[in-house]
């Protein structure tokens, strides 16, 4: 073995136990108990306080994503610095949908956890079994629609990021095709797909979008190809609704634009990211635990947007013309008002019939059961019979 | 016209890594051995190479790394099957497994994390050729050393002493050994050469294809590898044409869906295992195809003094 | 220098030592890992080995999840008996639960009412018939093509997934479930009866232990069973006997698809009582290493499937209790099948010393 050949497997061997106790340190997120100890020698004990409240959460990701479970888990961070000792948070991270998340979510309402987060589509069924045997504890779902006395739903609007990206994609694209990779043919993704071409319409009205759908949140070769196919179809602006950064990265590696979603992902393509589309669950988190320990905490639905600041477009970048820089911030600031809504009529799916009449803003009943694809848009939905 | 170009270019990127992992499991049978880890090998691999990418910043620095993370998972391999005499596809199987949850932990760090910048690999004056240029010259290099490395490997095995020691040990280990040859450490090196090539594979794949590094990020294509191995029936050459076969299908589909096509996009999303199965079948109808150019040896192990 | 020595016999206490080392070992080497990562190893190794046991819901869970892995297995463990290279249990699997699956939401669409007594075996019955399907796939394409049992059973998983999400995305989607991809609940005259209340754990566990016993009579004291292992062993003496490998490789297929799709079924039936896209978590490949750790012998498989069925559950506590990484158990997994097999070599083997190595020798 030649010195240079030992120096590379040193580092990788560093890098590995590196990255080893790294890990350990970053998920062992509730190390309070060296605390209390420390203060026991210096001080006479202190007075019995108030037990912790204890709160979980459930991902389907791993916590270091960059996508949707990081900005989930992000939330929990914040519910700690806001609330300090008076909170013990713990996480299951990687939780399968189906039978596995059933025994996880009821372990840790066995655990003695007041409040208990599920956040993501899948773990609707197993959260909703294990509310009914555990009626003191509250179960909050993200994206799902069943609800219990001790069960509600949260969601957020990502639409509405995916509408402003729109308006700055109609405007970059010089090909006039945009391109979105789509994940799973779902209310939520189909949504999306419409508000960006929406938007861009907006820009320009003879815009088309094209759809390549991966079946998959998060595989990065897949979502790679599947970007690689829409610029090769001439698509030069991209968007997704996958989470990982691999669509942004292709589009740098080719020479065109595309948006982070999820979070922050200019630093991944310095060239081709033109905006990211975020969303900061904290304060809800913060106001449910607030909820809990006030007792106030009450079954209902929560659909979090840009008006509560929790979806938002960040980092515009500097090659958007200022007129589309404004024309955002205007749309931004009616969403923020509440007195612009994205899914106004008339809106014609692709076939050309119509799905909401003129001047009709679109209820939430209405977006739940989006299930076309709006006028501009290429293709049939893999859902439709 | 254009769009078949970069058709044509997606595919060739797409099967590179494929043919590169599918030559060195294409050694390792040849000389008897047969790795079913090779998923398990490019997983390390893939973490490796991205960490070192990560660190260095050379891409070439870090394949040289998932060479020699391939190697040390065929090493453990090796010495299992060819000195312990264990069962070849239950210990393949193993590295499989291993492999998946090791790259998993090692590169709990590493998810989410950005390699430096990405250089563009037009060679200058081919890649402004109409059509011909963006379909054939504006690859990674890897992509070109991928079709150095099928003629150099075509001519070590049927052109050179070396090749021709390494298959007789596949065809007849016993007769081999009795000629003298040393035929554990020549397996084993065969085992190492295939580690590296998979390893090269994984790092290609983590470095430069996604670039990324994500639990599972290989997602079956060591799988398709050692399908590619009987598919090729042990040739070389056609283990590089099966490989961009296979890139051809995955890109075809996005292709069609790209452009509207009215099949359910997870009936399309089955074309590429569906093609695979359909020309294995094909392939492996003609028992004379496979006997001629299958390794006699192929998953049985060697003991000298028996 | 330690030299391997074959033995004249192979040693039948280390048939029975070699698991158990290899257990010894992983855990010895999760305990360092547990220290290297910050945690006190002995709780560690309390979250996977202790904790799963403790207490009525945790042990019915370790049951409940031990049993599709197990009977997966014992199918495995004909296949691998005969030599056939079956490693795509998954995706018979998953056929088993669509075709159980299908049959109790064809049940649930026209109120099809039954006592259990006939309804439970319809439901399993489908799904080992739909498992059965999948691998004769697999049987036909060997048979009559030739073509490679390991590479189409495994291509086949990626087929069946990919199957299983057209049919709850576009076929049987719930109407009612806001375009989600998910079919309608079950009628609950089509769950599984349950076998201890208040827990998830079903009849499926007992019917797992009763095959546990048919699979051994059927190994070990049937002429059957016996030919498909001559047949595996050697082909031509197998030819000589007059024994068909084409019989042991249809029969060690349908076998174990039957079985792969009779956990399905269970699956489908009893925990998730709906179908939806992530039916199987991985049960058809970890039904792998559950077969080989339990030497292919059923009651092998009994206590591997429960073994393996703990360190699943070990990492998710781990991952509450004490923060530790998921990846954790696939290390886990992989490293005890690894050293399963090192230490099978004990077996057939033993470990002699040989004297010190001259100095400069490279020694090992």
């Amino acid at each position: 073995m030649t010195e240079m050949n030992k120096r590379f497997l040193l580092k990788v061997a560093a890098g590995a136990i590196a990255v080893a106790a790294l890990a350990g340190c970053g998920k062992s997120e509730p190390p309070k108990a060296p605390e209390p100890a420390k203060k026991a020698e210096a001080a006479p004990p202190p007075p019995p306080k108030p037990e912790p409240l204890k709160a979980a959460w459930v991902y389907v990701g791993p916590v270091g994503d960059a996508g949707w479970t990081f900005a989930h888990d992000n939330g929990r961070k914040a519910v700690e610095a806001e609330y300090g000792d008076k909170i013990k948070t713990t996480f299951v991270e990687k939780v399968p949908y189906g039978a596995d998340a059933e025994r996880v979510i009821r372990d840790l309402a066995a655990q003695g956890n007041k409040i208990i987060f599920a956040t993501s589509f899948g773990y609707m069924e197993p959260m909703l079994k294990v509310a009914g045997e555990f009626p003191d504890i509250k179960f909050e779902h993200a994206t799902g629609y069943k609800t219990a006395p001790n069960m509600r739903i949260y969601d957020s609007s990502f639409y509405q990021d995916a509408y402003m990206a729109g308006i700055i994609a109609g405007k970059m694209s010089k090909t006039g095709t945009i391109g979105f990779v789509g994940s799973f043919p779902i209310p939520e993704v189909l949504r999306n797909i419409n508000a960006f071409t929406l938007g861009a319409q907006t820009v320009n009205p003879k815009i088309k979008t094209k759809v390549v759908w991966v079946s998959t949140w998060f595989d990065p070769p897949k979502e790679a190809e599947a970007a690689q196919s829409l610029i090769n179809g001439g698509a030069d602006v991209l968007l997704q609704n996958t989470d990982s950064t691999a669509v942004l990265q292709t589009a740098e590696k080719n020479g065109k634009f595309a948006f982070g979603w999820d979070s922050d992902m200019s630093a991944f393509a310095p060239k081709a990211h033109l905006a990211s589309a975020i969303v900061d669950w904290s304060g809800y988190y913060k106001r449910a635990i607030k909820e809990v320990m006030d007792n106030t905490w009450k079954t209902e639905r929560t659909v979090l947007g840009v008006k509560e600041g929790a979806n938002d477009l960040i980092k515009i970048a500097d090659v958007v013309p200022e007129d589309i820089r404004k024309k955002v911030a205007e749309v931004k600031d009616g969403m923020k008002a509440g007195t612009f809504e994205v899914f106004t009529g008339p809106v014609l799916d692709n076939t050309g019939k119509e799905r909401l009449a003129k001047d009709a803003k679109a209820d939430q009943a209405w977006k739940d059961k989006v299930d076309f694809y709006v006028k501009g848009v290429d293709g049939k939905i893999p859902a439709a019979k | 016209m254009n769009e078949i170009a970069l058709l044509i270019a997606a595919t060739l990127a797409s099967g590179t890594p494929v043919a590169l992992a599918g030559l060195g499991l294409l050694l390792n049978e040849k000389a008897g051995v047969l790795n079913l880890g090779a998923e398990g090998m490019m997983l390390v691999a893939a973490v490796a190479g991205f960490a070192v990418a990560f660190h260095t910043g050379s891409d070439w620095v870090a394949m040289g790394a998932g060479a020699l993370a391939g190697m040390a998972m065929a090493l453990a391999f090796g010495w299992l099957v060819i000195w312990l005499g264990t069962n070849q596809y239950a210990t393949g199987l193993a590295l499989s497994l291993i492999g998946g949850g090791l790259s998993a932990f090692v590169g709990l760090g590493y998810v989410g994390k950005k390699l430096s910048e990405r250089t563009v690999f037009d060679i200058p004056g081919l890649a402004d050729l109409p059509f011909v240029g963006p379909a054939f010259f504006r690859q990674h290099p890897m992509t070109y050393i991928a079709i150095v490395a099928t003629l150099a490997i075509a001519w070590f095995l049927y052109r050179s002493r070396g090749g021709l020691v390494l298959r007789a040990i596949g065809e007849s280990p016993e007769s081999a050994h009795f000629l003298g040859y040393r035929v554990r450490l020549i397996r084993l090196a065969a085992v190492l050469a295939g580690g590296a090539l998979c390893g090269v594979a994984g790092a290609f794949l983590s470095v430069v294809y996604a670039p990324l590094w994500v639990e599972g990020l290989v997602a079956g294509r060591g799988w398709i590898a050692l399908a590619l191995t009987t598919f090729a029936t042990w040739r070389p050459w056609r283990v590089l044409l099966g490989a961009y076969l296979f890139g051809g299908v995955t890109m075809v589909q996005f292709f069609l869906q790209g452009e509207g096509v009215e099949i359910a996009s997870q009936l399309l999303s089955m074309l590429p295992y569906l093609a695979t199965i359909v020309v294995l079948a094909l392939i492996s109808r003609n028992p004379a195809w496979i006997r001629i150019n299958m390794p006699a040896s192929l998953g049985r192990p060697f003991h000298p003094g028996s | 220098m330690f030299r391997l020595e074959a033995r004249p016999q192979p040693s039948r206490a280390m048939t029975v030592a070699s698991p158990l080392l290899a257990l010894l070992l992983t855990a010895g080497l999760a305990a360092l890992l547990f220290v290297l990562l910050g945690k006190n190893p002995l709780a560690g190794l309390s979250a996977y080995f202790l904790e799963p046991l403790n207490g009525r819901r945790q042990l019915t869970e370790v049951a409940l999840k031990a049993t599709p892995l197990i009977l997966c297995a014992l199918g495995l463990a004909v296949c691998y008996r005969s030599n056939v290279w079956n490693i795509g249990a998954e995706g018979q699997f998953v056929l088993g639960a669509i075709t159980a699956g299908g049959l109790a939401l064809w049940m649930t669409s026209v109120g099809f009412k039954a006592s259990a007594w006939i309804i439970t075996p319809l439901i399993l019955a489908a799904g080992a018939l739909g498992g059965m399907a999948w691998a004769a796939i697999v049987a036909f394409l060997r048979d009559r093509f030739n073509a490679s049992e390991i590479l189409v059973s495994l291509m086949l998983v990626y087929v069946a997934q990919q199957l299983l999400n057209y049919l709850v995305f576009v076929t049987w989607k719930d109407p009612k479930g806001f375009s989600m991809p998910h079919t309608p609940t079950f009628d609950a005259a089509t769950w599984l009866p349950n076998l201890v209340p208040q827990s998830r754990l079903h009849v499926g566990a007992l019917v797992a232990l009763v095959l546990v016993a048919v699979f051994w009579a059927f190994i070990f004291r049937s002429w059957r069973g016996f030919q498909l292992q001559v047949g595996g062993l050697s082909p031509a003496a197998a030819r000589y006997a007059g024994f068909s490998a084409r019989a042991a490789l249809w029969t060690a297929l349908l076998v174990s698809g039957a079985m792969a799709g009779l956990a399905g079924a269970m699956e489908a039936a009893g925990p998730l009582r709906q179908l939806t896209p992530y039916v199987s978590t991985g049960y058809g490949f970890t039904a792998i290493i559950v077969c080989f750790v339990g030497r292919l012998h059923p009651v092998g498989i009994l206590f591997s499937g429960v073994l393996l069925s703990m360190f699943l559950i070990g990492g998710e506590l781990g991952q509450s209790r004490l923060g530790l990484p998921n990846a954790l158990t696939g290390v886990f997994q992989g490293l005890l099948l690894f050293l399963l097999l090192a230490c099978d070599t004990l077996i057939a083997y033993r470990v002699r010393w040989v004297g010190a190595v001259p100095a400069g020798g490279a020694g090992r």
